[in-house]
């Protein structure tokens, strides 16, 4: 009986990359006493090693799919898609993050060490095929991201973040945590594929109210992970307080982590009481897109207008959920890949821009930036276009693909209320672009240093993405179109 | 079929055009001109290392490399082909794109925005081989809107002269009318046929019997005969033409006349099988192609700018190549496109040779006795002009007889209308050329002779336009793509249209040469009629009263300020209120108090759970 524990060595290699991700970032924290201080960013290149490293070995984890642990983790083309994402998010803000480190003197290993511990958990959430590993994974995931929010530990305005991102962070896995208990009460299991058998089977399901419940408290959980109405309250304080990289990051990475488990635990768990929580989904992605195009409106704060935007786009993927198909789950996929080049790309821009300490963040501070250093606002303008949506970027082609499968699932209010919020938004990402190219230069713009290697790369990695996506999607699209077909 | 990497030869001018583009700024222009010249000579070679490869190409040689577009039954390729038109049409734009290339290194040598310029050519010739080489309607079309685009923005290169803006506005707005029909008929095509690859739509248009076509054919060709007659400026798109020569002369030469204007005929040709299978579109493209011909080269008569007469002509010439394709003699179409090519390469930039020779002069009124000045460019406009006059055996003769004879076994009246503008050709060139370098010198500049860098390219262009008709039979080439039509070859008619040349020379030497008061006399004689040609049939003025201003005045009038002002501002600003005080009312709910937010996660369960919970039977 004991030998049936015994992880083979095939499983190991589908949780490979998760192993890196844990080891280096255990390497890191060991040798961080030991480097000089002003070497601490070499540290950052041994985290950039391990996350190629965890990305390879998602490479070979792809030759060979299947569960892991006890079908604990089931390790297909869904989580790998998934992984590559959040590593790649990684590597982009660690590569984006050296010259912000280096601008606030808070150079140091736990900050590399905390994304890989943080993409490591997206890794199990990802991968994760059954209520208590998903929970881990979460939590491995979030503990990293609060303590990311809060990293220059003298700054008030991240202490604030990191506070309220612990606090109702916690709070809200509570629900979660609750909503497992339930449906364990209810099914006796906690793996995601027997929880739908039972479901499905006439003699052994629970009362649908019993089911309804666990299925409410869980949709709690992760809504407000992915920030979704009505519990998105938190992210424009956290994304405005939060260094700007940690905001990037925290807006791609831990965000396309919880609608990969969002999809997974209702498409396959709770696919049985599709027609239950689908009005809910509908409803939720409408009243986040609306308060987040809305909101997003009045900001003059250009780190809170990317908040209520990464909030109105969350009501967008909610827009594919909704559509309860295989192509909306395809949509999520690209989505959030487009999602995370255009906006960790916009992000990088204001990291830049910000200067130290962060006194730059207004978006009138933008003023003259097209005479400037015409560059930087050219590539911030591409972001914003896709942003928007406009053809020829990743960001129009992923608006596409989510209101066509909300329109063959026959959602076709949902369709319009959407489109109608996406030209609410272009108002205010198009008001930077005025900002920027029509406007006379400020005092704020007089001691711009040049862009940063680092950042340069980022942004010509992402905007380069940005139109490939724009003009070829197919890239992404049938990789994402193969590996929608969840396990059920 | 042996993969022979054809997107090198695109790929070469757009690696040019990213270097330059992006770097070329710090670049020192020598830098410059060798990036932008070795590009498309590399292009060049690569076409002809590729024809050589693939020997008689009798059927053409496709490579996939992308799947770009896949939405249910639509799929759409990034796909390469080569057959023998594509070959001719590769040839003449990487050759003769070449040579203007290095033409302009002299050229342009003194003007700003050296590397802009060079940046933009080379982006010309990668939209142009894609445009040719594309194996389906979209990627011919992305060619087609690129040309389109790089025109636009050569046209309007000298961006502080306001004609400049002005005539590249003019292209880019009539241009747009004639994409658009091209749009249609793709539409079309793709709902008939389920696919947009020449292949597919061929074979599935040819077994059509054509005495019974259905009507959409019809349609089809008809809307791409729009898109071709906006691109190579055919009646009644061709206005355009003439004012884009407000951009250098090289550009002229290469875009406006060598190649991206007949991207039209070779459209016309490529899709060749559809206009067959419609005799009505057939007789819509010929007599077009007719009035067009007849019309630009009456107005090529009476124009004093050097550019001008030239542009009118490339227009009429353009003409006689949509008469070939409609008369079915697409072969001949395309041979006068070749031999066009040469000759009118060389008078453009034979033209700007002498434009630069008087510092940027271009009124043939303030010119004259340029022979003895700058005799080399001399004897290459020489051979241009016999050429184009169609003086045998030089080039424009061949093409242009091939196109007379199918026009003549079409429609005997098609022929004498060609006569007669042959003759008009003849004279309008003459004239030019004996107004420029005959007489005596009426100017106030100093004549010098162009560079090397700029007539060694003329006198390769000079020698093509002298034997290049005879040495490179197209049309022959041409017959596995186009079986050419039956008819015999009548030499009475070939005679005729050589005399009409020489009537026309020698016409224009009396006027210009022996009696030099003459052309007043007559004008003056003309009076009205002259005026409404010099005007150029005061088209312009009326689109400008027809279209145009009342355009302008309704946008103004109507949709400016009633429409735009009144109702979309009213919606705009009143949803404007509504946004800003929803915004200002969720803004209430951020109070920044952790408590709160506490409390509204609560609450939201709290709908959740009802919603889910209670709702879906919980409570029964």
């Amino acid at each position: 009986m004991s030998d049936n524990f015994m992880p083979s060595a095939v499983e190991i290699m589908r949780f490979m990359p998760e192993i890196i991700l844990i080891l280096v970032g255990t390497i890191i924290m060991v040798f961080e006493p030991l480097v000089d201080v002003k070497r601490k960013s070499a540290l950052g290149f041994v985290a950039l090693l391990g996350l190629v490293g965890a990305a390879s070995a998602t490479f070979r984890a792809m030759d060979n799919p299947g569960p892991a642990f006890q079908a604990m983790l089931m390790v297909d083309g869904f989580a790998n898609f998934f992984r590559l994402l959040v590593i790649g998010v990684g590597i982009l803000t660690i590569v984006a993050s050296f010259a912000y480190l280096k601008r606030e003197h808070a150079e140091s290993g736990e900050y590399f060490a905390l994304i890989l511990f943080s993409i490591a958990g997206q890794g199990v959430m990802v991968t994760a095929n059954e209520l208590i590993m998903l929970f881990i994974g979460l939590e491995i995931s979030s503990i990293a991201s609060y303590v990311l929010a809060g990293y220059l530990r003298d700054d008030k305005r991240n202490n604030e973040a990191a506070l309220k991102y612990f606090l109702l962070g916690s709070f809200a896995t509570a629900f979660l945590l609750y909503g497992v208990a339930w449906i364990y009460g209810a099914t006796g299991t906690t793996n995601l594929t027997e929880i739908r058998r039972v479901l499905t089977n006439r003699d052994l399901a629970p009362a649908i109210g019993l089911v309804g419940t666990s299925a409410a408290l869980i949709f709690v959980g992760l809504a407000f992970k992915v920030s979704a109405a009505p519990f998105q309250v938190w992210a424009p304080d956290v994304y405005q307080g939060a260094p700007a990289p940690v905001s990037a990051f925290l807006s791609a990475g831990p965000k396309a982590a919880a609608f990969a488990i969002f999809l997974r635990v209702f498409f396959t768990a709770f696919e049985p009481i599709a027609d239950k929580w689908q009005p809910v989904i509908w409803v939720s992605a409408l009243a986040t897109m609306i308060i987040g195009n809305f909101a997003a409106l009045l900001q003059t704060n250009i780190k809170r207008l990317l908040a209520y935007s990464s909030i109105a786009h969350a009501g967008y993927v909610m827009v594919a959920i909704a559509t309860h198909s295989q192509i909306g789950a395809a949509a999520v996929m690209f989505y959030m890949v487009a999602y995370a080049f255009m906006n960790i790309g916009a992000f990088a821009v204001v990291t830049h821009f910000s200067r130290q300490g962060e006194r730059y963040v207004d978006t009138d501070d933008l003023a003259g930036l097209g005479v400037r250093q015409p560059v930087t606002a050219a590539l911030l303008s591409i972001f914003l276009l896709s942003l928007i949506g406009v053809p020829l970027t990743g960001g129009f082609f992923g608006k596409f693909y989510i209101f066509k499968a909300a329109l063959d699932a026959n959602l076709v209010w949902l369709t319009v209320l959407g489109l109608l919020n996406s030209a609410v938004a272009a108002y205010y990402y198009l008001r930077i672009i005025v900002v920027m190219y029509f406007r006379e230069p400020g005092e704020s713009t007089v001691d711009l240093q040049p862009l940063s290697p680092g950042v340069l790369a980022v942004l010509w990695g992402s905007a380069v993405a940005t139109l490939i996506l724009g003009i070829y999607p197919s890239i992404v699209l049938d990789f994402a179109g193969k590996s929608a077909a969840l396990v059920k | 079929m042996n993969d022979q990497q054809l997107w090198l030869i695109p790929a070469l001018p757009l690696a040019g055009f990213l270097i330059n583009g992006l770097f070329g700024k710090k670049f020192p222009n020598i830098l410059v001109s060798i990036i932008a010249v070795a590009s498309v000579l590399g292009s060049f070679a690569w076409v002809l290392k590729t024809l050589g490869a693939l020997g008689d190409l009798e059927h053409a040689h496709v490579e996939h490399y992308l799947t770009w577009i896949q939405s249910g039954p639509v799929n759409i390729g990034v796909d390469l082909a080569v057959d023998r038109l594509t070959a001719v049409m590769l040839l003449v734009v990487t050759g003769i794109g070449s040579l203007i290339h290095i033409y302009a290194v002299g050229y342009m040598s003194h003007e700003g925005g050296y590397y802009r310029f060079f940046a933009y050519l080379n982006l010309f010739m990668f939209f142009m081989l894609t445009l040719v080489m594309g194996a389906n309607f979209l990627l011919l079309f992305v060619g087609w809107e690129g040309v389109g685009l790089c025109s636009y923005l050569l046209i309007g290169f000298y961006i502080l002269k306001k004609s400049a803006g002005d005539a590249a506005k003019k292209a880019f707005v009539v241009n747009r009318v004639g994409d658009f029909g091209f749009s249609l008929a793709m539409f079309l095509i793709m709902v008939q046929f389920g696919s947009l690859d020449f292949q597919k739509v061929f074979e599935a248009v040819k077994p059509l019997p054509v005495d019974q076509t259905p009507g959409i054919l019809t349609a089809i060709a008809l809307l791409l005969f729009v898109g071709a007659a906006g691109k190579s400026a055919q009646v009644p798109l061709y206005v355009w033409l003439p004012d884009a020569m407000e951009g250098p002369t090289p550009v002229s030469a290469l875009i406006h006349a060598a190649t991206m204007v007949t991207a039209g005929v070779y459209m016309t040709a490529r899709a060749a099988v559809i206009f067959q299978h419609s005799p009505l579109a057939m007789d819509v493209v010929a007599t077009v192609g007719l009035i067009t011909a007849v019309m630009a080269a009456t107005i090529g008569l009476t124009q004093y700018d050097i550019k001008k007469v030239f542009a009118y002509s490339t227009v009429s010439q353009l003409g006689y190549m949509f008469i070939a394709c409609g008369v079915g003699a697409f072969s001949a179409g395309i041979y006068h496109v070749v031999t066009h090519a040469f000759f009118k390469a060389l008078l453009f930039l034979g033209a700007g040779s002498v434009i630069h020779a008087l510092s940027g002069e271009q009124d043939l009124r303030h010119m004259g006795g340029l022979a003895k000045k700058i005799p080399i460019t001399f004897a290459v406009l020489a051979c241009a002009w016999v050429a184009i006059a169609g003086v045998p055996p030089f080039a424009g003769f061949f093409s242009k007889d091939e196109i007379l004879l199918a026009a003549h076994h079409h429609a005997p009246w098609m022929y004498w209308v060609g006569v007669i503008t042959a003759g008009m050709t003849a004279f309008y060139v003459s004239r030019a050329m004996f107004m420029c370098f005959f007489g005596s010198y009426r100017g106030h500049h100093h004549p010098h002779e162009s560079p090397f860098v700029m007539w060694g390219p003329l006198a390769v262009l000079a020698v093509l336009s002298l034997a290049g008709g005879w040495y490179f039979k197209v049309p022959h080439y041409l017959e596995p793509v186009f079986p050419v039509a039956e008819g015999h070859h009548d030499e009475t008619l070939v005679y005729i249209s050589v005399a009409a040349g020489v009537i026309g020379i020698g016409l224009a030497a009396l006027m210009y040469l022996i009696k030099p008061g003459l052309p007043d006399t007559i004008s003056g004689a003309l009076g009205p009629i002259y005026k409404l040609v010099y005007n150029k049939y005061f088209v312009d003025e009326v689109y400008d009263a027809t279209i145009v201003n009342p355009m302008v005045a309704g946008s103004r009038g109507v949709l400016w300020r009633i429409f735009d002002a009144g109702i979309i501002d009213g919606i705009v600003n009143g949803t404007a209120v509504v946004a800003r005080t929803v915004g200002g009312g969720l803004r209430l709910l951020q109070s920044g108090n952790i408590r709160s937010y506490a409390a509204w996660v609560t609450l939201g369960c709290v709908v959740v759970l009802l919603a889910l919970g209670v709702m879906s039977g919980g409570v029964k």
